[in-house]
């Protein structure tokens, strides 16, 4: 049974194909875009509208434990916005709540309002992978994965320590595959060690011995993982927070883990936090030009943003010695973190971004910087590393920023001006993003860098996510509320109205590794953690809907 | 001749095997219906192991046997006994706008019945 | 699954490898349990402890109706439409229960509850629910169960009795459990126990701390103030029964281990200063980082309590206490809370999964739901099953149901049941109501609060 669609007279933003503003017809057929469909199908006449991929996001934090202990943390986030459940008789939805960290039915459905159709929970100890599994069964519509965090993996540690690359490679094959995940990421790699170990000290350099590892550094960890994540064809490369996340001076530890990888692909995330100049310990400055430079001459650094947004906010990292430093900074006493066996450690803070804090007015005009500097939005994409540096629901003023140079100044004009003398001046300045240039990093860049064939364009074969916008003067609301949105083909949002529910899938890897391998984790996982290694891999049932995205060599 | 005293339920291995089994058979019946009572306190209120004793709470009344535990044990004054529906007789409603009835901290009345 | 069950086809006796027993917070998933298939019983649990082989050995599917109604026995389908009619016909209905069930049922529940706009609430409540409310003020340093068996050179176990009420507890985690910087298992911790009585769980400990009853925050303050360097009166030793040498003493260790853990049970959540006591020793923890690495962390007593906290709060963003009468979630505990919600006599219908609050609640609150129709699920009969409307004979979760619980330390776990039966699971009773009253509620005229035709005769 086909069910098709046409979409007619809308202007199509689709950069993957070339196609900047031209007006096409879209036809779609069993939740896929087509090249044509029978000429009596149904139509959504887009006539005076903008047409695009849904979005996707590369990286925020919306399920799994650390998510959940933010909610729990925070009723106060929660009751001043609540998101009811609509009238029954019309569409059976959740009701939920929201605020920085919406419980997972709000995170789905305002994903979906926003006309985003997928996105990536950054950062998940493999251990807890059903936690987040499980709440991804319920975050409705949207599509999404997860990274599993690798950077501080004790049985890692044990291998690289000893040279033995091989068994890596599978080691890691073996954790992707038990874990349903996407990709492996790095957060302030060698950091746990001395955090867990050794009275909460932490790692600043790149060549830093690591605690109880002769042989360890945050450089060796970060080249081994890259190495292993290309020898394995993943279609994400490894996405790494830098050490030294958040302290002035830091952007050096950036531009050297950036060059520590030889040219091999690696994804740089909210490197905004990671563009600091200054001493430690003394308030941070720009060095967002430096950062941009390195990016716009090589190609094989991605990275997203990170953008900072005034407000509320919840800091919530794998980074925990980060989450401690903040303590000093914020005015909420309550701090949480947050071990987990043999991977990883987290930290979490309520935290509020304010125009006349010099530091937080910087972070802002850094991240609008990097967004103004980068020549190439294929590789500098938007996000908040929400909601750290902000909700992913400001997604659309933070896009009205980047469009509207007027919206800007005035914004410019009000914040902390110390911070902004800092910021260079120039043309780039002036710069408005296009259209296209919108498309470019809120769904075609993420989609490309992600490796998701079938995401972030229009042409035959993708997904038929998409997202239909009223063409409007004023960006912030033509993003937040678009008139049609399609997810797989079924309209979820008809003429602003949430008509429909849906379930996404989940995407994930699933890499090709020597069984042999489980004979060397099996003991270790036996010894060190307090589950069987037998009831550790997650069973298929926790994905009921997915999509095996294939790797290079599949 | 009353006493006034603390009653701390808690919960004990007997009672959870008692429930296992059945909350209607003797076991849990048994687990659920002893308090533990300082021997000292036993002495001089002239109380045997296996005595009857009635405990009485601003909430209710429930009757109960007793067995003794050595001072460094149980301090005098402290009564200890595992939950179940004797203890809900004997607990306040009053949770303090937070949900939970003070549950561990019970002044109770003790009598002897015999 | 299938690689850890190996059918030994002659006698028709199964082994279950790596299952996991749900009787208490320790959540043990290394059960390897001999199945007679026949016989429909589990005739060795090897690893379980005392309560493990309890659970498993007892476990014997009563011949009970699917359901009863008023006490006489129905079919689930009958059972299942008067559930229907009492939660679309009430008008402020109060879930409750959830600590042993599966999160599976427990996400069903929660959608009931929503869409019938009533309350729900778990047993979190009577339990570490106060901790939970600590945790919205302070926040708190937590950890897995085996970065502490792996780092924890100092365990302070306080206001709670492990050895009986998580009796594997030592031997798998914070005592005698071999780890990474802990070889020596007990030899290479500090072990101490703070409690107003001498409980089983003493004799572990190198130190013992007997605080004097309804003294612990006294005694928490004090210990925090000592952190911090400042000035306590020795006269502190008159409230607390605790000597301010022993205090210091104390102070001391605890700044100068590699990894601390501070253990509490509901010797402070349940007692007098209730929140205020788990907030005190989740600061001291968080105050402690100063100087090392600290972690305090509430001992949980229900196989899957956790679970209910878990998903709660992901689907509605709070952990317990959770009211839907507006048509989104509210909370407030003392306002939504079960007790709060019986004893007052605010709920005109309940349903109760998976607990037993008919033989544990007040007796205020038991007399109320008496008084009004109740719903409930549970594998064998209880003081709730008995005064209830319509009671429902489910599967246990565990040994005959799979599905997800949460360890208290948040690690989920994947159950491996053992024995079918001829039961519905907990998620299939509760998903069969929901599509029922979804289905009265989307063609109901009148308004609610037909159920007070449905009250008993009080
Ligand atoms: S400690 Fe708890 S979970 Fe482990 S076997 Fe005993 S009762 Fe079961
Ligand atoms: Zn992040």
């Amino acid at each position: 049974m086909g069910s098709t669609l046409r979409i007619v007279n809308g202007r199509v933003y689709d950069p993957a194909n070339d196609v900047d503003g031209k007006t096409r017809d879209i036809c779609i057929k069993d939740g896929k875009i087509v090249k044509s469909v029978p000429p009596k199908t149904k139509c959504i006449d887009a006539k005076g509208m903008v047409v695009m991929p849904g979005g996707v996001d590369i990286h925020c934090h919306i399920a799994g434990a650390k998510a959940n202990i933010a909610r729990k943390l925070q009723p106060d986030d929660h009751r001043r916005d609540v998101h009811p459940r609509l009238d029954l008789k019309k569409v059976n939805t959740r009701s939920g709540t929201g605020g920085t960290v919406p419980s997972t039915f709000t995170t789905g459905y305002r994903y979906a309002t926003m006309g985003y159709t997928t996105a990536m929970e950054a950062a998940v100890p493999p251990l807890l992978a059903r936690h987040t599994l499980d709440e991804f069964e319920d975050t409705p519509v949207i599509d999404k994965g997860f990274y599993i965090l690798m950077g501080n993996n004790v049985l890692l540690y044990q291998m690289l320590q000893e040279g033995r690359h091989e068994e890596i490679r599978n080691a890691v094959a073996w954790w992707l595959n038990a874990t349903k995940s996407y990709t492996t990421k790095l957060v302030n790699p060698g950091g746990d060690e001395p955090w867990k170990g050794h009275r909460n000290a932490t790692i600043t350099q790149l060549n830093d011995k690591i605690d109880g590892y002769e042989q360890l550094t945050p450089r060796k960890i970060i080249t081994s993982m890259v190495n292993t994540v290309e020898d394995l064809g993943l279609p994400h490369p490894v996405h790494i927070h830098c050490n030294n996340l958040g302290h002035s001076g830091n952007y050096k530890t950036t531009l050297e883990t950036m060059k520590a990888t030889g040219g091999r692909r690696i994804h740089i995330t909210h490197i905004q936090f990671h563009s600091y100049g200054g001493k430690p310990n003394e308030n941070p400055t720009s060095k967002a030009p430096q950062i941009a430079e390195y990016i716009n001459n090589n190609s094989n650094i991605t990275a997203d943003v990170g953008q900072v947004m005034f407000g509320r906010s919840t800091s919530m990292t794998a980074d925990a010695p980060l989450a401690w430093m903040l303590t000093r900074y914020s005015n909420d006493r309550r701090w949480v973190n947050a071990d987990t066996e043999c991977e990883s450690g987290c930290g979490i803070i309520p935290f509020a971004y304010q125009e006349q804090v010099y530091t937080h007015a910087l972070q802002w005009a850094i991240g609008l910087e990097l967004f103004l500097l980068s020549k190439d939005p294929w590789r500098m994409v938007l996000s908040t590393d929400h909601p750290n540096g902000g909700t992913f629901t400001s997604y659309p003023r933070l896009i009205r920023t980047l469009m509207d140079r007027e919206f800007r100044k005035q914004q410019m004009d009000s914040v902390n001006q110390k911070a902004v003398a800092k910021i260079k001046r120039g043309h780039h300045m002036e710069r408005e993003y296009t259209l296209q240039e919108i498309a470019i990093v809120t769904r075609a860049g993420p989609a490309r860098i992600l490796g998701l064939k079938n995401k972030g364009h229009l042409g035959p074969g993708a997904d038929a996510d998409i997202t239909i916008y009223d063409e409007h003067e004023d960006k912030e609301l033509m993003f937040s509320a678009p008139r049609y949105v399609l997810k797989s083909g079924h309209l979820i949002i008809d003429n602003h109205e949430f008509r429909n529910n849906h379930e996404g899938k989940i995407l994930h890897v699933a890499p090709g590794y020597d069984e042999g391998i489980k004979d060397v984790i099996r003991p270790f996982v036996e010894d060190f953690y307090t589950i069987k290694f037998d009831n550790y891999a997650v069973s298929d049932h926790y994905i009921p809907r997915h999509e095996v995205v294939p790797t290079a060599k599949q | 001749m009353a006493e006034t005293m603390i009653l701390i339920p808690g919960r004990t291995t007997k009672q959870g095997v008692g429930l296992l089994e059945s909350k209607f058979k003797k076991q849990y019946r048994d687990a659920t219906t002893t308090v533990e009572i300082n021997v000292e306190d036993m002495a001089r209120l002239g109380l045997k192991d296996g005595c009857k004793v009635k405990l009485r709470s601003a909430n209710g009344v429930t009757t109960v046997k007793c067995t003794g535990r050595k001072t460094e044990d149980l301090p005098p004054g402290v009564l200890f006994i595992a939950y179940g529906p004797p203890t809900s007789k004997l607990m306040g409603t009053d949770t303090g706008a937070s949900g939970m009835p003070l549950s561990k901290h019970l002044e109770v009345e003790l009598e002897s019945v015999n | 699954m299938g690689a850890a069950t190996k059918a030994k086809s002659e006698a028709n006796i199964k082994t279950v490898e790596n299952a996991t027993c749900t009787f208490c917070g320790c959540l043990c998933d290394d059960m390897v349990l001999t199945v007679d298939m026949d016989a429909k019983k589990i005739t060795k649990a090897k690893n379980a402890c005392v309560l493990g082989k309890a659970l498993f050995l007892s476990h014997e599917e009563e011949d009970r109706p699917f359901a009863l109604i008023d006490g006489k026995p129905a079919t689930l389908k009958e059972g299942v439409e008067e559930a229907a009619q009492i939660l679309a016909n009430a008008r402020f209905p109060m879930f409750y229960g959830m600590s042993d069930t599966t999160c599976e049922a427990q996400r069903q529940n929660v959608a009931l509850v929503d869409m019938v706009g009533g309350t729900i609430d778990s047993t979190t409540s009577v339990c570490h629910g106060p901790t939970g409310m600590a945790l919205q003020g302070v926040g708190e340093s937590t950890a897995t169960l085996g970065e502490i068996k792996n780092r924890a050179d100092l365990v302070i176990y306080w206001g709670g009795n492990p050895a009986e009420s998580l009796p594997r507890h030592f031997a798998r985690y914070a005592v005698t459990a071999k780890g990474m910087y802990t070889p020596n298992r007990k030899k290479d911790r500090t072990i101490v126990n703070v409690d107003v009585r001498r409980t089983k769980s003493v004799p572990v400990a190198d130190i013992f701390i007997q605080v004097k009853i309804g003294a612990d925050f006294e005694l928490l303050w004090a210990l925090r103030a000592l952190v911090k360097g400042r000035h306590v009166d020795p006269n502190i030793e008159k409230r607390t029964g605790v000597s301010l040498e022993t205090m210091k003493d104390l102070v001391e260790r605890m700044k100068n281990c590699r990894y601390g853990v501070l253990f509490f049970g509901m010797g402070l959540s349940m007692t007098r200063g209730r929140h205020f006591n788990s907030a005190a020793i989740l600061s001291l923890a968080s105050d402690l980082n100063e100087y090392t690495h600290f972690i305090a962390t509430p001992m949980r007593g229900h196989g899957n309590v956790a679970g209910a906290d878990i998903v709660v709060s992901w689907q509605t963003g709070y952990p317990f206490g959770v009211n839907f009468s507006r048509g989104y979630p509210k909370f407030n505990p003392g306002e939504f809370t079960a007790t709060d919600m019986f004893a007052r006599g605010d709920a005109d219908a309940g349903l109760i999964l998976a607990s037993d609050p008919g033989s544990n609640f007040t007796q205020a609150a038991i007399d109320h739901m008496k008084k009004i129709p109740m719903i409930v699920l549970d594998p064998k009969l209880t003081h709730t099953a008995k005064l209830a409307r319509v009671a429902f004979t489910t599967s246990h979760y565990g040994i005959n149901t799979g599905g997800t619980a949460y360890r208290s330390d948040g690690v989920p776990i994947e159950l491996r049941p053992c024995l079918d039966s001829k039961y519905p699971s907990d998620e299939e009773v509760i998903r069969a109501i929901y599509k029922r009253v979804e289905q009265l509620l989307k063609t109901r005229k009148k308004t609610k609060g037909a159920n007070n035709k449905r009250r008993k005769a009080a």
